[in-house]
């Protein structure tokens, strides 16, 4: 079975998926001016501190665009693949696979919330579904 | 204060090869092929040519060329990153050779077998840990791996928030291979496209349609630089340089600049639009013609706002269901065919009809054509350029 392609481990990333891997969406911060920044980058674009820490993020994010991929379709993904971008209630963006929902239910601006998801092999990605209602 | 470029270099030459699905020889014998056409169209020497630029993302260095081309010693080599971003980053490098007197003749090129060989849309990998590498894993690890992709996800808001649709972003494949009808050497020669083949096409990554993607080309094309003074007793009438420029704003990335407050610009084509107009003395008002990168055809609308042509969200009216963009129209925009309908040499093939429009010898050549914009890739660190004719203000 084809899965999916795996991120490089770095310095700069692998801890985030580490914490992913215990189930955690996270959010890097700089330890100097709190500011939170997402993709993570070794140093802070505001004050240029290169100490920072992370946060779990509350998990609750509102659609600000997506795509739906038809072609080409590479092995170990599953499609139409719906990719979102995702802002965060706590201040960032992120790019991820948006799940639970048909091409028509998606809507820019929609609620979502999100989940980790394991695949076949063990490796584990935060992705979103539609907020449920009795959350709102 | 605007820097000292303009009017001091002129495209004095273009080659280019046949472009085709299979080239069946090497990127290098594109890449000599087109330069070597390009020396000869200029009238200069291969010995003359002491600079050479292309694409950090070419497979052929520099020094390879001119081993096999014959060139003369060189004393300016470079290569521009940012993939098609650096289409007129090499014309810009070229332009600061020759007005600063490191180079004389400086030839510029793409080759490339973007079909039969390494693809775009085959995504990007690597295995040495590289921020660069590290970059594109927060798109691939999900599945985001083909330029489309990534350009999708800005259409997407654009599109939705100024209520373009599917039929505006046809009247921009339609109207370019329109043009191509009457060139040979595109793609699309021969191959018109109706708005029901755009509707009939499958959808590639959601709102980009088959027709709203750039072709796969195996090819090769060329430019020689020279000062806009030795141009002018040269072969063919001068393309001077009025303005060219790079731009990369702050929070750029290659092709994902998706964390920017705004999704529904071009930030950096807005910073390349004000530095080559600021630099060029010209404004939206004084270009007759353009060639706008359309590696995907939302880009052309949305750099129609960039460069001033029309308020923010107006594009989709400015167009006029392809008009203003054909001769005869306000704008007449890639001319050849462009990207979508000629040939993807990764934007070069742009800058060459570019050329042809001050020469006056496009195939779908508009009247009075004083001056031409061009702009490199959209979503990456990019560049632009306006041309000019010779003795012109
Ligand atoms: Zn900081």
């Amino acid at each position: 079975m084809p899965s999916r392609i795996k991120p490089p481990m770095g310095e700069d990333n692998g801890w985030w998926w580490e914490q992913a891997a215990r189930d955690k969406l996270v959010i890097q911060r700089c330890a100097s001016c709190e500011v939170l920044r997402h993709p993570p980058r070794p140093m802070c674009d505001g004050c240029r501190s290169l100490e920072w820490d992370f946060v779990e993020a509350c998990g609750r994010g509102s659609l600000a665009s997506f795509t739906v991929l038809h072609h080409p379709q590479v092995p170990g993904y599953e499609y139409p693949l719906a990719i979102g971008l995702v802002d965060l209630e706590e201040g960032t963006r992120i790019v991820t696979q948006l799940v639970d929902c048909e091409r028509d239910d998606i809507t820019i601006g929609m609620p979502l919330e999100a989940l980790i998801h394991r695949d076949d092999d063990g490796f584990k990605l935060p992705v979103f579904r539609p907020a449920r209602e009795s959350e709102a | 204060m605007p820097s000292t470029l303009r009017n001091q270099a002129a495209i004095a030459g273009i080659g280019q090869t046949p472009y085709s699905k299979k080239s069946g020889v090497s990127e290098l014998s594109l890449a000599c092929q087109a330069v070597s056409a390009a020396i000869d169209d200029a009238g200069v020497r291969p010995d003359e040519v002491d600079g050479v630029v292309t694409y950090l993302l070419d497979s052929t260095d520099e020094v390879e060329v001119a081993r096999a081309v014959g060139l003369g010693d060189l004393s300016f080599f470079s290569q521009v990153n940012y993939g098609g971003g650096a289409a007129i980053g090499l014309v810009h490098e070229a332009a600061m050779a020759v007005a600063s007197g490191v180079a004389r003749n400086v030839v510029v090129y793409r080759g490339m077998n973007g079909r039969s060989g390494q693809r775009m849309g085959a995504g990007v990998s690597g295995n040495i840990i590289t921020s660069d590498v590290i970059h594109w894993s927060w798109y691939i690890t999900y599945g985001m791996m083909t330029p489309a992709s990534w350009v999708a996800m800005i259409a997407q808001r654009y599109m939705q928030e100024y209520g373009a649709t599917s039929e505006h972003l046809a009247h921009i494949a339609i109207a370019q291979r329109n043009h191509a009808l009457n060139n040979p050497n595109a793609a699309g020669y021969g191959k018109p496209l109706s708005m029901d083949d755009y509707m009939a096409s499958r959808l590639v990554a959601d709102p980009l349609r088959l027709y709203d993607c750039c072709q796969e080309t195996d090819g090769g094309c060329a430019m020689l630089i020279t000062s806009a003074e030795r141009a002018k007793d040269l072969r063919h009438p001068p393309a001077e340089i009025r303005g060219v420029v790079q731009a990369s704003p702050r929070g750029q990335e290659q092709m994902t600049s998706f964390y920017r407050e705004e999704l529904t610009s071009l930030p950096e084509m807005e910073l390349a639009a004000k530095l080559v107009y600021e630099q060029s003395g010209l404004g939206p008002d004084d270009i007759d013609a353009a060639c706008l990168y359309d590696a995907f055809t939302p880009e052309v609308l949305m750099q129609l706002e960039s460069f001033g042509f029309c308020g923010k969200g107006e594009a989709k009216d400015f167009i006029d269901g392809g008009k203003a963009l054909t001769v005869g129209g306000r704008l007449p925009n890639n001319t050849h065919g462009g990207l979508l309908s000629e040939a993807y040499l990764h934007g070069l093939n742009n800058v060459v009809e570019g050329v042809r429009l001050i020469r006056g010898s496009s195939c779908n050549q508009p009247e009075g054509v004083e001056h031409v914009l061009m702009s490199a890739a959209v979503g990456v660190p990019t560049s632009a350029l306006i041309l000019g004719k010779a003795g012109g203000p």
